[in-house]
Protein backbone atom coordinates (compact mmCIF):
# COMPACT_ATOMS: atom_id res chain seq x y z
CA UNK A 1 0.00 0.00 0.00
CA UNK A 2 2.62 2.34 0.86
CA UNK A 3 4.12 1.85 -2.71
CA UNK A 4 1.58 3.09 -4.12
CA UNK A 5 1.18 6.24 -2.03
CA UNK A 6 4.77 6.97 -2.19
CA UNK A 7 3.90 6.03 -5.98
CA UNK A 8 0.76 8.52 -6.35
CA UNK A 9 2.76 11.85 -4.49
CA UNK A 10 5.79 11.48 -6.39
CA UNK A 11 3.77 10.62 -9.77
CA UNK A 12 1.70 14.54 -8.63
CA UNK A 13 5.33 16.12 -8.11
CA UNK A 14 6.53 14.73 -11.55
CA UNK A 15 2.87 16.08 -12.90
CA UNK A 16 2.79 19.73 -11.15
CA UNK A 17 6.40 19.98 -11.14
CA UNK A 18 6.31 20.14 -14.59
CA UNK A 19 8.86 17.51 -15.05
CA UNK A 20 10.86 18.00 -18.73
CA UNK A 21 10.47 14.24 -19.37
CA UNK A 22 6.95 13.12 -18.24
CA UNK A 23 5.91 16.34 -20.40
CA UNK A 24 7.86 15.82 -23.41
CA UNK A 25 6.66 11.93 -23.25
CA UNK A 26 3.05 13.14 -22.90
CA UNK A 27 3.26 15.83 -25.58
CA UNK A 28 4.49 13.30 -28.28
CA UNK A 29 1.80 10.45 -27.36
CA UNK A 30 -0.51 13.27 -27.96
CA UNK A 31 1.40 14.30 -31.44
CA UNK A 32 1.81 10.90 -32.55
CA UNK A 33 -2.37 9.88 -31.56
CA UNK A 34 -3.46 12.83 -32.64
CA UNK A 35 -1.70 12.47 -35.84
CA UNK A 36 -3.01 9.55 -36.79
CA UNK A 37 -6.49 9.78 -35.69
CA UNK A 38 -6.61 12.82 -38.33
CA UNK A 39 -5.57 10.16 -40.52
CA UNK A 40 -7.90 7.67 -39.30
CA UNK A 41 -10.88 10.15 -40.17
CA UNK A 42 -9.77 11.02 -43.73
CA UNK A 43 -9.85 7.80 -44.47
CA UNK A 44 -12.59 6.14 -42.03
CA UNK A 45 -15.18 9.12 -42.83
CA UNK A 46 -15.68 8.36 -46.10
CA UNK A 47 -15.72 4.86 -46.03
CA UNK A 48 -18.33 4.61 -43.35
CA UNK A 49 -20.29 7.15 -45.22
CA UNK A 50 -19.72 4.91 -48.26
CA UNK A 51 -20.96 1.91 -46.56
CA UNK A 52 -23.72 3.31 -45.03
CA UNK A 53 -25.22 5.09 -48.51
CA UNK A 54 -23.95 3.21 -51.36
CA UNK A 55 -24.38 0.13 -52.70
CA UNK A 56 -21.74 -1.99 -54.83
CA UNK A 57 -20.69 -4.96 -54.68
CA UNK A 58 -18.62 -6.44 -51.86
CA UNK A 59 -19.72 -4.20 -49.49
CA UNK A 60 -20.66 -6.65 -47.37
CA UNK A 61 -17.19 -8.25 -47.20
CA UNK A 62 -16.06 -4.85 -46.73
CA UNK A 63 -18.48 -4.68 -43.97
CA UNK A 64 -17.37 -7.98 -42.24
CA UNK A 65 -13.72 -6.64 -42.78
CA UNK A 66 -14.25 -3.35 -41.39
CA UNK A 67 -16.19 -4.90 -38.03
CA UNK A 68 -13.32 -7.72 -38.00
CA UNK A 69 -11.24 -4.10 -38.16
CA UNK A 70 -12.15 -2.66 -34.63
CA UNK A 71 -11.07 -5.41 -32.69
CA UNK A 72 -7.82 -5.45 -34.02
CA UNK A 73 -5.33 -6.52 -31.25
CA UNK A 74 -2.45 -3.95 -31.32
CA UNK A 75 0.06 -6.65 -31.70
CA UNK A 76 -0.85 -8.36 -34.17
CA UNK A 77 -0.74 -4.63 -36.35
CA UNK A 78 3.14 -4.25 -34.72
CA UNK A 79 3.77 -7.54 -36.08
CA UNK A 80 2.97 -6.92 -39.50
CA UNK A 81 3.97 -3.48 -39.78
CA UNK A 82 7.04 -4.43 -38.28
CA UNK A 83 7.03 -7.10 -40.97
CA UNK A 84 6.97 -4.80 -43.74
CA UNK A 85 9.19 -1.92 -42.49
CA UNK A 86 11.97 -3.67 -41.45
CA UNK A 87 14.90 -3.02 -42.84
CA UNK A 88 14.90 -6.12 -45.37
CA UNK A 89 11.29 -5.54 -45.92
CA UNK A 90 9.33 -4.73 -48.72
CA UNK A 91 8.87 -1.49 -47.27
CA UNK A 92 12.27 -1.36 -45.79
CA UNK A 93 13.73 1.33 -48.09
CA UNK A 94 11.73 4.00 -46.54
CA UNK A 95 13.76 3.55 -43.31
CA UNK A 96 10.45 4.04 -41.23
CA UNK A 97 11.16 1.46 -38.55
CA UNK A 98 11.56 2.57 -35.20
CA UNK A 99 10.48 6.23 -36.41
CA UNK A 100 7.32 8.30 -34.98
CA UNK A 101 6.16 7.88 -38.62
CA UNK A 102 5.87 4.22 -38.26
CA UNK A 103 4.14 4.76 -35.38
CA UNK A 104 1.53 6.67 -36.91
CA UNK A 105 1.04 4.16 -39.40
CA UNK A 106 0.59 1.37 -37.17
CA UNK A 107 -2.17 3.41 -35.46
CA UNK A 108 -3.60 4.31 -38.55
CA UNK A 109 -4.19 0.80 -39.43
CA UNK A 110 -5.88 0.07 -35.80
CA UNK A 111 -8.06 3.87 -35.69
CA UNK A 112 -9.67 4.10 -39.19
CA UNK A 113 -11.39 1.00 -38.94
CA UNK A 114 -13.40 2.13 -35.50
CA UNK A 115 -13.48 5.12 -36.84
CA UNK A 116 -15.19 3.55 -39.97
CA UNK A 117 -17.46 1.28 -38.54
CA UNK A 118 -18.69 3.94 -35.61
CA UNK A 119 -19.34 6.39 -39.20
CA UNK A 120 -21.34 3.53 -40.53
CA UNK A 121 -23.39 2.89 -37.38
CA UNK A 122 -24.39 6.71 -36.89
CA UNK A 123 -25.12 6.96 -40.68
CA UNK A 124 -27.45 4.42 -40.42
CA UNK A 125 -29.25 5.44 -37.62
CA UNK A 126 -30.56 8.24 -39.79
CA UNK A 127 -33.83 7.40 -41.61
CA UNK A 128 -33.38 6.76 -44.70
CA UNK A 129 -36.42 8.74 -46.07
CA UNK A 130 -34.41 11.95 -44.95
CA UNK A 131 -32.37 11.56 -47.52
CA UNK A 132 -35.17 11.85 -49.69
CA UNK A 133 -36.50 14.49 -47.61
CA UNK A 134 -33.95 16.24 -48.37
CA UNK A 135 -34.09 16.13 -52.34
CA UNK A 136 -37.70 17.01 -51.92
CA UNK A 137 -36.92 19.94 -51.11
CA UNK A 138 -34.36 20.60 -53.20
CA UNK A 139 -31.03 19.70 -51.81
CA UNK A 140 -28.05 19.08 -54.14
CA UNK A 141 -25.74 15.85 -53.63
CA UNK A 142 -23.22 17.95 -51.80
CA UNK A 143 -25.57 19.78 -49.96
CA UNK A 144 -27.34 16.61 -49.26
CA UNK A 145 -24.32 14.85 -47.37
CA UNK A 146 -23.62 17.91 -45.79
CA UNK A 147 -26.75 17.76 -43.68
CA UNK A 148 -26.19 14.30 -43.22
CA UNK A 149 -23.33 14.83 -41.68
CA UNK A 150 -24.12 17.35 -39.30
CA UNK A 151 -27.22 15.59 -38.54
CA UNK A 152 -25.34 12.49 -37.48
CA UNK A 153 -22.65 14.84 -35.91
CA UNK A 154 -23.00 13.77 -32.31
CA UNK A 155 -22.54 10.21 -32.77
CA UNK A 156 -19.66 10.98 -35.53
CA UNK A 157 -17.73 13.22 -32.63
CA UNK A 158 -17.93 9.57 -30.59
CA UNK A 159 -16.13 7.92 -33.62
CA UNK A 160 -13.77 10.67 -33.32
CA UNK A 161 -13.44 10.09 -29.86
CA UNK A 162 -13.56 5.96 -30.10
CA UNK A 163 -10.48 6.01 -32.74
CA UNK A 164 -8.31 8.73 -30.46
CA UNK A 165 -9.30 6.44 -26.97
CA UNK A 166 -7.91 3.37 -28.71
CA UNK A 167 -4.51 4.66 -30.06
CA UNK A 168 -3.84 6.61 -26.92
CA UNK A 169 -3.89 3.62 -24.82
CA UNK A 170 -2.06 1.08 -27.32
CA UNK A 171 1.26 -0.26 -26.13
CA UNK A 172 1.53 -3.12 -28.67
CA UNK A 173 2.09 -1.59 -31.74
CA UNK A 174 3.79 1.47 -30.41
CA UNK A 175 6.45 -0.62 -28.42
CA UNK A 176 7.00 -3.01 -31.67
CA UNK A 177 7.42 -0.44 -34.46
CA UNK A 178 8.11 2.54 -32.53
CA UNK A 179 10.82 0.80 -30.40
CA UNK A 180 10.65 3.03 -27.31
CA UNK A 181 13.51 5.09 -28.34
CA UNK A 182 14.01 8.24 -25.75
CA UNK A 183 13.59 11.31 -27.02
CA UNK A 184 12.15 9.63 -30.05
CA UNK A 185 9.54 7.26 -30.25
CA UNK A 186 9.03 6.97 -26.60
CA UNK A 187 5.05 7.66 -25.48
CA UNK A 188 3.20 7.54 -22.75
CA UNK A 189 2.48 3.50 -22.66
CA UNK A 190 5.85 1.81 -23.78
CA UNK A 191 7.67 4.78 -21.14
CA UNK A 192 4.95 2.38 -18.29
CA UNK A 193 6.14 -0.40 -19.69
CA UNK A 194 10.05 0.36 -19.26
CA UNK A 195 9.68 2.33 -15.79
CA UNK A 196 7.50 -0.42 -14.53
CA UNK A 197 10.32 -3.39 -15.57
CA UNK A 198 13.26 -1.34 -14.42
CA UNK A 199 10.73 -1.14 -10.39
CA UNK A 200 10.87 2.82 -11.04
CA UNK A 201 7.00 2.83 -9.98
CA UNK A 202 6.71 6.12 -9.10
CA UNK A 203 7.54 7.41 -12.88
CA UNK A 204 5.26 4.58 -14.02
CA UNK A 205 2.51 5.78 -11.88
CA UNK A 206 2.44 9.23 -12.53
CA UNK A 207 2.56 8.35 -16.59
CA UNK A 208 0.04 5.80 -16.07
CA UNK A 209 -2.28 8.89 -14.26
CA UNK A 210 -1.46 11.25 -17.01
CA UNK A 211 -2.71 8.12 -19.21
CA UNK A 212 -5.85 7.21 -16.95
CA UNK A 213 -6.84 11.29 -16.62
CA UNK A 214 -6.25 11.67 -20.62
CA UNK A 215 -8.21 9.05 -21.63
CA UNK A 216 -11.05 9.66 -18.98
CA UNK A 217 -11.41 13.00 -20.05
CA UNK A 218 -12.17 11.20 -23.69
CA UNK A 219 -14.24 8.85 -22.29
CA UNK A 220 -16.20 11.47 -20.36
CA UNK A 221 -16.64 13.67 -23.30
CA UNK A 222 -18.43 10.87 -25.37
CA UNK A 223 -20.54 9.38 -22.29
CA UNK A 224 -22.08 12.61 -22.39
CA UNK A 225 -22.56 12.76 -25.96
CA UNK A 226 -24.15 10.01 -25.91
CA UNK A 227 -26.58 10.48 -23.16
CA UNK A 228 -27.58 13.86 -24.67
CA UNK A 229 -28.85 11.43 -27.95
CA UNK A 230 -30.23 8.73 -25.37
CA UNK A 231 -34.22 8.73 -25.58
CA UNK A 232 -35.84 8.78 -22.24
CA UNK A 233 -36.66 5.46 -21.60
CA UNK A 234 -39.61 4.23 -19.68
CA UNK A 235 -39.37 2.84 -16.32
CA UNK A 236 -39.33 -0.55 -16.48
CA UNK A 237 -40.74 -3.15 -13.79
CA UNK B 1 -57.77 24.07 -70.75
CA UNK B 2 -55.03 24.57 -68.35
CA UNK B 3 -51.25 24.07 -69.03
CA UNK B 4 -49.79 20.99 -68.71
CA UNK B 5 -47.03 21.34 -65.83
CA UNK B 6 -45.91 17.63 -65.45
CA UNK B 7 -46.68 14.21 -68.37
CA UNK B 8 -45.46 11.04 -67.78
CA UNK B 9 -45.49 8.81 -70.98
CA UNK B 10 -44.21 4.95 -71.29
CA UNK B 11 -42.97 5.22 -67.38
CA UNK B 12 -41.80 2.01 -65.86
CA UNK B 13 -39.79 1.97 -62.42
CA UNK B 14 -38.67 -1.97 -61.77
CA UNK B 15 -37.07 -3.36 -58.62
CA UNK B 16 -35.53 -6.18 -60.08
CA UNK B 17 -37.46 -8.20 -62.06
CA UNK B 18 -40.59 -7.19 -60.52
CA UNK B 19 -42.52 -3.78 -62.22
CA UNK B 20 -43.79 -1.47 -59.63
CA UNK B 21 -45.47 1.25 -61.70
CA UNK B 22 -46.42 1.07 -65.40
CA UNK B 23 -48.14 4.26 -66.77
CA UNK B 24 -48.67 4.74 -70.17
CA UNK B 25 -49.36 8.49 -70.05
CA UNK B 26 -50.29 10.84 -67.45
CA UNK B 27 -50.50 14.78 -67.53
CA UNK B 28 -50.90 17.09 -64.38
CA UNK B 29 -52.64 20.31 -65.25
CA UNK B 30 -51.35 23.51 -63.50
CA UNK B 31 -53.48 24.49 -60.35
CA UNK B 32 -55.37 20.97 -60.42
CA UNK B 33 -55.26 18.85 -57.02
CA UNK B 34 -54.95 15.51 -58.03
CA UNK B 35 -55.07 12.61 -55.14
CA UNK B 36 -53.43 8.97 -55.98
CA UNK B 37 -55.05 6.34 -53.82
CA UNK B 38 -54.74 2.29 -54.18
CA UNK B 39 -54.20 -0.39 -52.02
CA UNK B 40 -50.74 -0.93 -50.18
CA UNK B 41 -48.07 -1.99 -52.36
CA UNK B 42 -49.74 -0.90 -55.76
CA UNK B 43 -47.15 2.04 -56.48
CA UNK B 44 -48.58 4.93 -54.74
CA UNK B 45 -45.37 6.25 -53.30
CA UNK B 46 -43.34 5.46 -56.25
CA UNK B 47 -45.48 7.28 -58.59
CA UNK B 48 -45.46 9.91 -56.62
CA UNK B 49 -41.44 10.17 -56.72
CA UNK B 50 -41.49 10.01 -60.18
CA UNK B 51 -43.66 12.99 -60.12
CA UNK B 52 -41.29 14.80 -57.39
CA UNK B 53 -38.32 14.06 -59.69
CA UNK B 54 -36.84 12.32 -56.68
CA UNK B 55 -36.74 8.88 -58.67
CA UNK B 56 -35.70 8.23 -61.70
CA UNK B 57 -37.44 5.69 -63.69
CA UNK B 58 -36.44 2.49 -65.18
CA UNK B 59 -38.37 3.50 -68.72
CA UNK B 60 -39.84 6.32 -69.86
CA UNK B 61 -40.01 9.91 -70.06
CA UNK B 62 -41.08 12.86 -67.39
CA UNK B 63 -41.59 16.08 -68.63
CA UNK B 64 -41.38 18.98 -66.69
CA UNK B 65 -43.35 22.07 -68.59
CA UNK B 66 -41.99 20.60 -71.90
CA UNK B 67 -38.37 19.89 -70.28
CA UNK B 68 -37.29 16.29 -70.09
CA UNK B 69 -36.89 16.43 -66.54
CA UNK B 70 -34.30 13.35 -66.08
CA UNK B 71 -32.28 14.77 -69.10
CA UNK B 72 -31.54 17.59 -68.42
CA UNK B 73 -30.59 19.83 -65.13
CA UNK B 74 -32.64 17.63 -62.63
CA UNK B 75 -31.90 19.98 -59.59
CA UNK B 76 -33.25 22.84 -61.35
CA UNK B 77 -36.52 21.69 -61.69
CA UNK B 78 -36.96 19.45 -58.29
CA UNK B 79 -36.37 23.14 -56.94
CA UNK B 80 -39.44 23.63 -58.58
CA UNK B 81 -41.14 21.14 -56.66
CA UNK B 82 -41.34 20.08 -53.01
CA UNK B 83 -42.71 16.93 -50.92
CA UNK B 84 -44.05 16.45 -47.75
CA UNK B 85 -43.79 12.83 -46.30
CA UNK B 86 -45.86 11.14 -43.83
CA UNK B 87 -43.44 11.44 -41.11
CA UNK B 88 -42.32 14.79 -40.51
CA UNK B 89 -38.77 13.93 -40.83
CA UNK B 90 -37.35 17.18 -39.28
CA UNK B 91 -33.78 17.98 -38.61
CA UNK B 92 -32.39 17.91 -35.32
CA UNK B 93 -32.80 21.42 -34.91
CA UNK B 94 -35.31 24.56 -34.37
CA UNK B 95 -38.43 25.03 -36.02
CA UNK B 96 -37.24 27.97 -37.57
CA UNK B 97 -33.73 26.29 -38.70
CA UNK B 98 -36.06 23.38 -40.73
CA UNK B 99 -38.67 25.80 -41.74
CA UNK B 100 -36.07 27.83 -43.72
CA UNK B 101 -34.11 24.86 -44.79
CA UNK B 102 -35.35 24.79 -48.63
CA UNK B 103 -34.58 28.57 -48.86
CA UNK B 104 -31.08 28.16 -46.98
CA UNK B 105 -30.48 25.52 -49.80
CA UNK B 106 -31.52 27.59 -52.31
CA UNK B 107 -28.99 30.63 -51.30
CA UNK B 108 -31.45 33.20 -50.53
CA UNK B 109 -30.58 35.77 -47.97
CA UNK B 110 -31.60 36.38 -44.58
CA UNK B 111 -33.54 39.51 -45.84
CA UNK B 112 -35.69 37.09 -48.02
CA UNK B 113 -36.50 34.22 -46.25
CA UNK B 114 -37.64 36.09 -43.56
CA UNK B 115 -40.31 38.03 -45.49
CA UNK B 116 -41.55 34.72 -47.05
CA UNK B 117 -41.18 32.44 -43.61
CA UNK B 118 -42.93 34.58 -41.10
CA UNK B 119 -46.47 34.52 -43.42
CA UNK B 120 -46.47 31.16 -43.48
CA UNK B 121 -45.42 30.40 -39.64
CA UNK B 122 -48.54 32.64 -39.13
CA UNK B 123 -50.61 30.81 -41.86
CA UNK B 124 -49.91 27.19 -40.23
CA UNK B 125 -50.16 28.58 -36.58
CA UNK B 126 -46.59 27.87 -34.98
CA UNK B 127 -45.66 30.92 -35.28
CA UNK B 128 -45.17 31.27 -31.54
CA UNK B 129 -42.87 27.84 -31.81
CA UNK B 130 -40.18 29.16 -33.81
CA UNK B 131 -37.79 28.79 -31.55
CA UNK B 132 -38.65 25.10 -30.41
CA UNK B 133 -36.87 22.19 -31.17
CA UNK B 134 -38.48 20.01 -33.26
CA UNK B 135 -37.89 16.64 -31.25
CA UNK B 136 -39.86 18.46 -28.50
CA UNK B 137 -42.87 19.03 -30.91
CA UNK B 138 -46.38 17.41 -30.85
CA UNK B 139 -47.16 15.13 -34.18
CA UNK B 140 -49.66 17.77 -35.07
CA UNK B 141 -46.79 20.53 -34.89
CA UNK B 142 -44.14 18.58 -36.35
CA UNK B 143 -46.01 17.92 -38.93
CA UNK B 144 -47.17 21.88 -39.88
CA UNK B 145 -43.50 22.53 -39.80
CA UNK B 146 -42.96 19.93 -42.55
CA UNK B 147 -45.53 21.91 -44.38
CA UNK B 148 -44.65 25.07 -43.76
CA UNK B 149 -41.11 24.03 -45.07
CA UNK B 150 -42.42 22.84 -48.38
CA UNK B 151 -45.20 25.58 -49.22
CA UNK B 152 -42.63 28.92 -47.96
CA UNK B 153 -40.98 27.51 -51.55
CA UNK B 154 -44.02 28.23 -53.35
CA UNK B 155 -43.05 25.36 -55.76
CA UNK B 156 -44.98 24.92 -58.73
CA UNK B 157 -46.29 21.47 -57.91
CA UNK B 158 -46.36 20.48 -54.06
CA UNK B 159 -46.61 16.82 -53.60
CA UNK B 160 -47.71 15.24 -50.51
CA UNK B 161 -47.28 11.37 -49.24
CA UNK B 162 -49.67 10.13 -46.60
CA UNK B 163 -49.04 13.37 -45.00
CA UNK B 164 -52.03 13.21 -42.33
CA UNK B 165 -51.96 9.51 -41.86
CA UNK B 166 -49.67 9.33 -38.75
CA UNK B 167 -51.90 11.34 -37.01
CA UNK B 168 -54.07 11.77 -34.11
CA UNK B 169 -57.50 12.31 -35.68
CA UNK B 170 -57.97 16.20 -34.02
CA UNK B 171 -54.77 17.19 -35.12
CA UNK B 172 -55.72 15.64 -38.18
CA UNK B 173 -59.08 17.11 -38.80
CA UNK B 174 -57.75 20.58 -37.91
CA UNK B 175 -54.73 20.86 -40.26
CA UNK B 176 -57.16 19.06 -43.06
CA UNK B 177 -59.07 22.17 -42.36
CA UNK B 178 -55.93 24.70 -42.56
CA UNK B 179 -54.69 22.72 -45.46
CA UNK B 180 -57.87 22.92 -47.84
CA UNK B 181 -58.23 26.59 -47.25
CA UNK B 182 -54.61 27.13 -48.21
CA UNK B 183 -54.83 24.99 -51.40
CA UNK B 184 -57.93 27.42 -52.12
CA UNK B 185 -56.56 30.35 -51.03
CA UNK B 186 -53.32 29.81 -53.21
CA UNK B 187 -54.10 28.05 -56.26
CA UNK B 188 -51.25 25.60 -55.84
CA UNK B 189 -51.05 22.58 -57.44
CA UNK B 190 -50.66 19.83 -55.63
CA UNK B 191 -50.11 15.86 -55.82
CA UNK B 192 -51.15 13.75 -52.52
CA UNK B 193 -51.10 10.28 -52.08
CA UNK B 194 -54.19 8.57 -49.51
CA UNK B 195 -55.32 5.96 -48.03
CA UNK B 196 -58.52 7.82 -46.71
CA UNK B 197 -61.52 7.90 -49.63
CA UNK B 198 -62.91 11.07 -47.62
CA UNK B 199 -59.38 13.13 -47.67
CA UNK B 200 -59.11 12.22 -51.34
CA UNK B 201 -62.94 12.99 -51.95
CA UNK B 202 -62.61 16.57 -50.19
CA UNK B 203 -59.44 17.88 -51.65
CA UNK B 204 -58.93 16.94 -55.08
CA UNK B 205 -60.62 17.54 -57.73
CA UNK B 206 -58.99 14.55 -59.79
CA UNK B 207 -58.66 10.97 -58.57
CA UNK B 208 -55.94 8.17 -59.83
CA UNK B 209 -56.50 4.75 -58.63
CA UNK B 210 -53.58 3.03 -59.08
CA UNK B 211 -53.53 -1.37 -59.02
CA UNK B 212 -50.65 -2.97 -59.15
CA UNK B 213 -48.79 -0.14 -60.40
CA UNK B 214 -50.95 0.32 -63.41
CA UNK B 215 -53.42 2.94 -64.04
CA UNK B 216 -56.97 1.38 -63.66
CA UNK B 217 -58.68 4.73 -63.34
CA UNK B 218 -58.07 8.36 -63.72
CA UNK B 219 -60.53 10.92 -63.89
CA UNK B 220 -63.00 13.59 -62.21
CA UNK B 221 -63.58 12.58 -57.87
CA UNK B 222 -67.42 11.94 -58.92
CA UNK B 223 -66.83 10.28 -61.72
CA UNK B 224 -64.36 7.73 -60.39
CA UNK B 225 -66.49 7.53 -56.97
CA UNK B 226 -69.78 7.35 -58.55
CA UNK B 227 -69.17 5.82 -61.72
CA UNK B 228 -65.97 3.11 -61.45
CA UNK B 229 -64.93 1.76 -64.85
CA UNK B 230 -64.13 -1.35 -63.35
CA UNK B 231 -64.83 -4.21 -60.28
CA UNK B 232 -61.28 -3.23 -58.75
CA UNK B 233 -61.76 0.51 -59.22
CA UNK B 234 -65.47 -0.13 -57.20
CA UNK B 235 -63.77 -2.01 -54.43
CA UNK B 236 -61.35 0.97 -54.14
CA UNK B 237 -63.75 3.34 -54.08
CA UNK B 238 -65.64 2.02 -51.40
CA UNK B 239 -68.69 0.44 -53.18
CA UNK B 240 -69.39 -2.86 -51.37
CA UNK B 241 -71.90 -4.28 -53.03
CA UNK B 242 -71.45 -5.51 -56.31
CA UNK B 243 -74.10 -7.65 -57.97
CA UNK B 244 -73.22 -9.84 -60.78
CA UNK B 245 -76.15 -9.77 -63.24
CA UNK B 246 -77.47 -10.49 -66.70
CA UNK B 247 -79.28 -6.90 -68.69
CA UNK B 248 -83.35 -8.79 -69.61
CA UNK B 249 -84.62 -5.62 -71.11
CA UNK B 250 -84.30 -1.97 -72.05
CA UNK B 251 -86.74 0.64 -72.69
CA UNK B 252 -84.20 3.56 -73.72
CA UNK B 253 -83.87 4.79 -69.92
CA UNK B 254 -83.75 2.15 -67.36
CA UNK B 255 -82.34 -0.99 -68.03
CA UNK B 256 -83.66 -4.33 -66.18
CA UNK B 257 -81.64 -6.25 -64.60
CA UNK B 258 -81.61 -9.74 -63.49
CA UNK B 259 -79.93 -10.74 -60.11
CA UNK B 260 -80.12 -14.37 -59.00
CA UNK B 261 -83.97 -14.26 -58.79
CA UNK B 262 -84.36 -10.02 -58.11
CA UNK B 263 -84.95 -8.04 -60.85
CA UNK B 264 -83.68 -4.39 -60.82
CA UNK B 265 -84.56 -1.19 -62.49
CA UNK B 266 -81.24 0.56 -62.99
CA UNK B 267 -81.27 4.29 -65.03
CA UNK B 268 -78.83 3.28 -68.18
CA UNK B 269 -79.13 2.22 -71.80
CA UNK B 270 -77.76 -1.24 -72.89
CA UNK B 271 -78.20 -4.36 -75.14
CA UNK B 272 -80.12 -7.15 -73.41
CA UNK B 273 -78.11 -10.29 -72.76
CA UNK B 274 -74.79 -8.91 -71.84
CA UNK B 275 -73.41 -9.74 -68.13
CA UNK B 276 -72.99 -6.73 -65.84
CA UNK B 277 -71.82 -5.64 -62.71
CA UNK B 278 -74.42 -3.62 -60.33
CA UNK B 279 -72.50 -1.18 -57.79
CA UNK B 280 -74.22 0.04 -54.76
CA UNK B 281 -72.56 2.22 -52.50
CA UNK B 282 -73.36 0.99 -48.78
CA UNK B 283 -74.97 4.56 -47.76
CA UNK B 284 -77.49 4.24 -50.65
CA UNK B 285 -79.07 1.36 -49.40
CA UNK B 286 -82.68 2.23 -47.48
CA UNK B 287 -84.18 -0.48 -44.92
CA UNK B 288 -87.61 -0.34 -43.73
CA UNK B 289 -89.64 -2.75 -41.68
CA UNK B 290 -93.15 -2.20 -44.03
CA UNK B 291 -93.65 -4.46 -46.98
CA UNK B 292 -95.62 -1.60 -48.94
CA UNK B 293 -94.96 -2.47 -52.72
CA UNK B 294 -94.75 0.83 -54.73
CA UNK B 295 -92.59 -1.08 -57.20
CA UNK B 296 -91.61 -4.29 -58.44
CA UNK B 297 -88.08 -3.66 -59.24
CA UNK B 298 -85.28 -2.59 -56.34
CA UNK B 299 -87.37 -3.53 -53.53
CA UNK B 300 -85.61 -6.50 -51.73
CA UNK B 301 -86.24 -8.90 -48.84
CA UNK B 302 -83.41 -9.89 -47.11
CA UNK B 303 -82.45 -10.92 -43.56
CA UNK B 304 -79.98 -8.73 -40.99
CA UNK B 305 -76.58 -10.86 -40.57
CA UNK B 306 -75.25 -8.07 -38.18
CA UNK B 307 -75.28 -4.97 -36.86
CA UNK B 308 -71.90 -2.77 -36.23
CA UNK B 309 -72.67 0.15 -34.07
CA UNK B 310 -70.69 3.60 -35.57
CA UNK B 311 -70.67 7.28 -34.50
CA UNK B 312 -72.17 8.55 -37.34
CA UNK B 313 -73.34 5.62 -39.16
CA UNK B 314 -74.42 1.46 -37.95
CA UNK B 315 -73.15 -1.03 -40.90
CA UNK B 316 -75.63 -3.74 -41.37
CA UNK B 317 -74.79 -6.59 -43.40
CA UNK B 318 -77.94 -8.54 -44.75
CA UNK B 319 -78.42 -11.51 -47.08
CA UNK B 320 -81.43 -11.28 -49.77
CA UNK B 321 -82.32 -14.21 -51.64
CA UNK B 322 -78.25 -15.66 -51.21
CA UNK B 323 -77.22 -12.33 -52.34
CA UNK B 324 -74.85 -10.65 -49.58
CA UNK B 325 -75.16 -7.00 -48.88
CA UNK B 326 -74.09 -4.01 -46.83
CA UNK B 327 -76.23 -1.01 -45.72
CA UNK B 328 -74.56 2.15 -43.95
CA UNK B 329 -77.78 3.65 -42.11
CA UNK B 330 -77.94 6.76 -40.27
CA UNK B 331 -77.19 6.08 -36.99
CA UNK B 332 -80.55 7.70 -35.44
CA UNK B 333 -82.97 6.25 -37.87
CA UNK B 334 -81.45 2.62 -37.57
CA UNK B 335 -81.49 3.10 -33.49
CA UNK B 336 -85.23 3.84 -34.01
CA UNK B 337 -86.30 0.95 -36.00
CA UNK B 338 -84.20 -0.76 -33.25
CA UNK B 339 -82.99 -3.32 -35.98
CA UNK B 340 -81.36 -7.07 -34.39
CA UNK B 341 -79.96 -9.65 -35.80
CA UNK B 342 -82.34 -12.62 -38.11
CA UNK B 343 -85.32 -10.13 -38.37
CA UNK B 344 -86.37 -9.68 -41.76
CA UNK B 345 -86.21 -5.89 -43.52
CA UNK B 346 -87.27 -4.57 -46.80
CA UNK B 347 -84.82 -2.76 -48.76
CA UNK B 348 -84.97 -0.19 -51.32
CA UNK B 349 -82.57 2.11 -53.49
CA UNK B 350 -83.44 4.24 -56.31
CA UNK B 351 -82.61 3.92 -59.73
CA UNK B 352 -80.12 6.28 -60.00
CA UNK B 353 -78.25 5.31 -57.55
CA UNK B 354 -76.88 1.86 -59.25
CA UNK B 355 -73.86 2.46 -61.26
CA UNK B 356 -73.38 -0.42 -63.80
CA UNK B 357 -70.44 -1.94 -65.22
CA UNK B 358 -69.94 -4.50 -68.10
CA UNK B 359 -68.72 -8.19 -66.77
CA UNK B 360 -65.81 -9.01 -68.92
Amino acid sequence: MELIWHGVLKAAELVFGLDGEVWSITWRSLQISGCATFISLLIGMPLGIALALARFPGRATTVALINTGMGLPPVVVGLFISIFLWRSGPLGFLELIYTPAAMVIAQVIIAFPIVAGLTMASFQALDPKLALQLLGIGASKPQLLWLLVREAKLPLLAAVMAGFGGVISEVGASMMVGGNIRNQTRVLTTATVLETGKGNFEIAIALGLILLGLTFAINLLLTRIQQREQLRWPRLS
Amino acid sequence: MAATLLSLRDVVVRYGDTIALQIAALDLHSGEILAIIGPNGSGKSTLLRVMGLLQRPSDGTVMFRGENAFDGNLLRLRRRCATVFQEPLLLNATVYENAVLGLKLRGLSNHEIARRLDPWLERLGIAHLRQRFARSLSGGEAQRTSLVRALVLEPEILLLDEPFAALDPTSREALLRDFQAILNDCKITAVFVTHDRNEAFGLAGRIAVLHHGRMAQIGAREDVFHRPESEIVADIVGIENRLPGVVEDCDGRYVIIRVNQIWLRVAGRLTPGIRVIVCLRPESLMISRDNFRASDYNRLTGTIKGVLAGLMHQRITLECNGLPLVALIERQPCVNLKLAEREMVTITFSSSAAHIIIAH
